[in-house]
């Protein structure tokens, strides 16, 4: 990556975080680094969205920090909350490009919040966010008369219509077919490479994250807490963690005791 | 060794137990389906005294999870009755299926356990305490947005407004005529019965124009925007929230609250004195149109006697009150859209509850206004 010196341009301090009186992580810490593309992994219900909605203010953590460069965004008060929101986007696993509005407003509407740009730069803007997704000339059209990926694509120019920093994705290729998948995983690159941008991926698809990461980091529901981090293939290939070798090598047999339970139910199933 | 067979005629599932002095070798057999009569163990053991079972299987055709659950009943019985349970000669699928189920798993505690009536009022206060909060931060929430777009009103959403305002107009007005039409009618008929026995058919036009530009114009015109409006705020609002449309919202740092609840509140405010105004006007001709077609008096007069009797402040102290049904209107659908829970459900109950609340915040405030103009003279 960049070098040693530079500081992590995200940095969570013994994050505690759940719903209610459930704690989901328990004193988790990490960094994430500029230019770098961090994938969250972990089975289902280990924490990934939890963690996610907690790094870009959706829910308060119950102790510890996340500080962007350097600020604190925990302790932030609502100016200061307010300028590190701008220096991220997100792109949520449904989209949640606004219904009501086309994809124009729907790009221009954070610019019309955050800057002073007139309405005929803004347009431009649009229009030059809409070319780097492949969406060129669809400016008018609503979020439902498009296909899922399309859709995505549309959420991501969203998401860059800041130029942000750090750009979230919660599961960006769940539900889109693999070459759609792929051409996403391209486009997320893409943007890394003419930006600088820093990713921060939540995702259990192995193709995606074998294909993007510089790092991983998974989680784990019974230790509520970072199992593993590293690069995928060295994780793969050298991790002595049975959690992290099957999840990142599904291709293997399965471990015993798995084996035994399926099974069972196959049998029910045909008997 | 005695034996006994407990098949069904239908069920081909067969259970035989045959009685040692060390233990009870139960044997079964045939066909296990769901949803077809199997055998249970009460029939297997019916008096005898509690002993060891080994089950082993003999002829077993085919079988589902009914097999396995009267396997897992022996089984729990057995240890509740610290007795063992073999099952190493049936088929290993089946032990496999067995081992899955945690012995003690028959002992759950009993659902649905009855709730003491303090903790029943403790919950529902707890719930009422909750509601209340949330009402009290969401319109100080409210307020704070209205005092930032009195500061600069150029961020304030006027399109989003007047489309809103729109949209209340188009959906209410057809409502509104009849039902503020009717009620007039109603009135009129009602009234008539007894100011003709005393040759007062004429008052009939006070105590229309009264009751109805006083009252019920501007609380039917707030019942009809409240079953309309307030529940599409709340369906709107709430399906955005299921979709994390207003989480994208407030990543990308615009306030839920300034961006979809203070223009549609601000919209129904003003829709609502206007709406009501013309429900009085509708609800003035439902009383002249019975007047005219039964009571026999002129149209005119009946509008000459309505124009002595309502005056002024009669009509505007009934609009002053519609500008407060309209924010409660509002305030109900925006803060039941907002809180919404993110599911199907959770929007159905939301739509149901704005319309609730819009209703009693209606009638409370009505309550109020009716104290207040007591008190004041009006």
């Amino acid at each position: 990556m960049n070098g040693i010196a530079t500081a992590p341009v995200i940095e969570v301090k013994n994050l505690t975080c759940g719903y209610g009186e459930t704690v989901v992580l328990q004193n988790v810490s990490f960094g994430v680094h500029a230019r770098e593309v961090l994938f969250v992994i972990g089975g289902s219900g280990c924490g990934k969205s939890t963690l996610l909605r907690c790094l870009i203010g959706l829910l308060k953590p119950f102790h510890g920090d996340i500080a962007y460069f350097g600020k604190s965004f925990t302790a932030a008060d609502t100016g200061q909350r307010r300028d590190i929101l701008k220096t991220f986007g997100v792109l949520y696993q449904n989209n949640a490009l606004w219904s009501s509005m086309t994809l124009a407003e729907n790009i221009s509407l954070p610019l019309e919040e955050h800057t002073s740009l007139s309405r005929a730069d803004r347009d431009e803007i649009v229009a030059l966010k809409l070319t780097e997704v492949g969406l060129a000339g669809s400016e008018d059209l609503y979020p439902s008369e498009l296909s899922g990926g399309m859709q995505k694509r549309a959420a991501l120019a969203r998401a860059l219509a800041l130029d942000p920093g750090i750009v979230f994705f919660d599961e960006p290729s769940e539900g889109l077919d693999p070459i759609i998948s792929r051409e996403m995983d391209e486009l997320i690159l893409q943007v890394r490479e003419n930006f600088g941008t820093t990713m921060v991926i939540v995702s259990h698809q192995l193709s995606s994250i074998f294909r993007l990461a510089d790092r991983v980091i998974m989680l784990n529901h019974e230790t509520k807490g970072i199992i593993a981090e590293g690069h995928p293939a060295e994780l793969a290939a050298t991790s002595i963690d049975p959690r992290v070798r099957d999840f990142l090598n599904p291709n293997n047999d399965f471990p015993k005791h798995a084996n035994e339970n399926s099974a069972g139910d196959r049998k029910l199933i045909s008997k | 060794m005695n034996t006994q067979s407990t098949g069904d005629k239908t069920a081909t599932a067969k259970v035989q137990a045959g009685v040692s002095d060390v233990e009870c070798r139960v044997q079964i057999g045939g066909d296990w389906r769901l949803n077809e009569r199997v055998p249970s163990w009460k029939s297997v053991f019916q008096n005898r005294m509690a002993m060891n079972v080994r089950v082993v299987s003999d002829d077993l055709g085919k079988w589902d999870t009914s097999l396995v659950l009267f396997l897992v009943h022996g089984r729990a019985w057995c240890a509740a009755s610290k007795k063992e349970f073999h099952a190493e000669a049936l088929p290993e699928n089946l032990q496999a299926l067995l081992r899955q189920v945690p012995v003690n798993s028959a002992a759950k505690p009993p659902v649905g356990a009855s709730v003491k009536p303090w903790d029943l009022a403790s919950n529902i206060a707890e719930k009422w305490a909750d509601h209340a909060q949330q009402s009290v931060s969401f319109l100080g929430e409210c307020t704070l947005g209205f005092i930032g777009v009195a500061k600069n009103p150029r961020r304030f959403r006027w399109l989003d407004c007047l489309v809103e305002m729109q949209q209340c107009w188009a959906s209410s007005l057809p409502m509104v005529s009849l039902v503020s039409f009717l009620v007039g009618v109603i009135l009129a008929f009602q009234s008539a019965v007894q100011l003709q026995q005393f040759g007062a058919a004429i008052y009939v036009a006070d105590l229309v124009g009264l009751s109805v530009v006083r009252e019920l114009g501007p609380m039917m015109a707030a019942f009809i925007v409240a079953g309309g409006t307030g529940a599409r705020f709340a369906a709107q609002i709430g399906n955005m929230k299921v979709d994390d449309e207003i989480d994208a919202l407030e990543t990308v740092g615009i306030s839920s609250v300034n961006f979809l609840a203070l223009p549609r509140l601000l919209a129904v405010t003003v829709m609502m004195p206007i709406l009501a105004l013309y429900a009085n006007v509708l609800g003035v001709l439902g009383g002249m149109f019975v007047s005219a077609t039964m009571l026999n008096i002129p149209a005119s007069a009946y509008w000459i006697e309505t124009q002595n009797r309502v005056g002024f402040s009669d009509v505007s102290s009934g609009l002053f009150k519609c500008l407060f049904f309209g924010l409660a209107v509002g305030l109900a659908g925006c803060l039941r859209g907002i809180k919404c829970e993110r599911s199907a459900a959770g929007v159905g109950t939301a739509t149901s509850s704005a319309v609730v609340t819009g209703i009693m915040l209606i009638v409370l405030a009505d309550a109020l206004f009716a104290v207040i103009y007591n008190v004041l003279g009006i």
